[in-house]
């Protein structure tokens, strides 16, 4: 009875949050409803029973990812009204057909799979984070490293595509270069 | 109708990936796309996390995690890139970007 309170009224504003993000023309409403979506999202994965896939989604989406967005709004203009796209019709009648089909695709997948079985069963008596740990540093080791170096190799991506004057290195160049471009710097601060 | 089972969260993550490919598709700013393509990452995760516990299965939170890894360090890179396009041009709209037409 609870669940299905909880689930009718988290789908609901998951839906309209999700639905003013993508037809807002204001970009801090639309980032803002998307944040909202996002907390919302989080509570299916407690009614699910994943709480740490929960936690996981609101530090990461609600903290770091809104965390940057943000940041990068402090960029762009976004006072400005967003301009729609007037699309051609063929290839969003195109698309729209592309996506009943997979609609079709994701239910008919579990119907016809029903002869699936669990490769990793949930263990009894242990909570939900030991679980996903157990199963996480046992067979998903190497992905989890694989998605570490990933999350660093974007890191310093991050750092190199936005940061100022990067594309130099200081260990690459000469005494006399770093001298002038020091002087330069001195320059532009006096004048 | 009060029971609610794998079918329900089919149908809300099918709604709310069906909302993300609409703004993929109408949307013009750069920005806006980055959030259409949030949502369609969520909506996987909630079908993932929702057959992972109907199964009995933890493939499926796992498969979530590394979701989650991704769209983290696409958000990183792809706001890097378009912060370099915006002191260029001063503007993200898709329409501008057509240079590398064949």
């Amino acid at each position: 009875m609870f669940e299905a309170v909880a689930f009718y009224l988290f789908a609901f504003l998951t839906i309209s949050m999700f639905w003013i993000t993508v037809t807002t023309s204001q970009a801090l409403y639309a980032l803002t409803a998307l944040a909202a979506g996002m907390i919302f999202i989080s509570a299916f994965f407690f009614i699910l029973g994943a709480d740490f896939l929960g936690a996981i989604q609101i530090v990461v989406y609600s903290g770091a990812v809104m965390a940057l967005y943000s940041f990068g709004m402090m960029f762009f203009d976004t006072t400005r009204d967003v301009k729609e796209k007037q699309g051609n019709k063929a290839i969003i009648l195109g698309l729209s057909t592309l996506a009943a089909i997979l609609i079709v695709a994701i239910f008919a997948g579990p119907i016809v799979s029903d002869n699936i079985h669990a490769l990793y069963p949930v263990i009894e008596g242990a909570g939900n984070t030991q679980q996903v740990g157990l199963v996480l540093f046992t067979k998903y080791l190497v992905p989890f490293e694989v998605a570490a170096v990933m999350l660093l190799v974007a890191m310093i991506a991050g750092i190199v595509l936005a940061g100022k004057k990067m594309d130099l290195s200081l260990t690459l160049m000469d005494e006399e270069e770093i001298h002038l471009m020091n002087e330069e710097k001195n320059k532009k601060v006096l004048s | 109708m009060m029971e609610i089972g794998l079918n329900h969260y089919l149908v809300l993550t099918t709604i709310l990936f069906a909302i993300g490919l609409v703004g993929v598709m109408r949307r013009k700013n750069l920005l806006m796309l980055f959030f259409a393509t949030e949502i369609l990452l969520n909506s996987v995760n909630i079908s993932f996390a929702a057959i992972s516990h109907f199964y009995g299965d933890l493939t499926g939170q796992m498969f979530a995690f590394f979701v989650i890894a991704i769209a983290a360090s696409e958000v990183a890179v792809g706001l890097g890139l378009l912060i370099v396009w915006h002191k260029k041009h001063n503007n993200i709209d898709l329409d501008t970007m057509t240079s590398m037409r064949g």
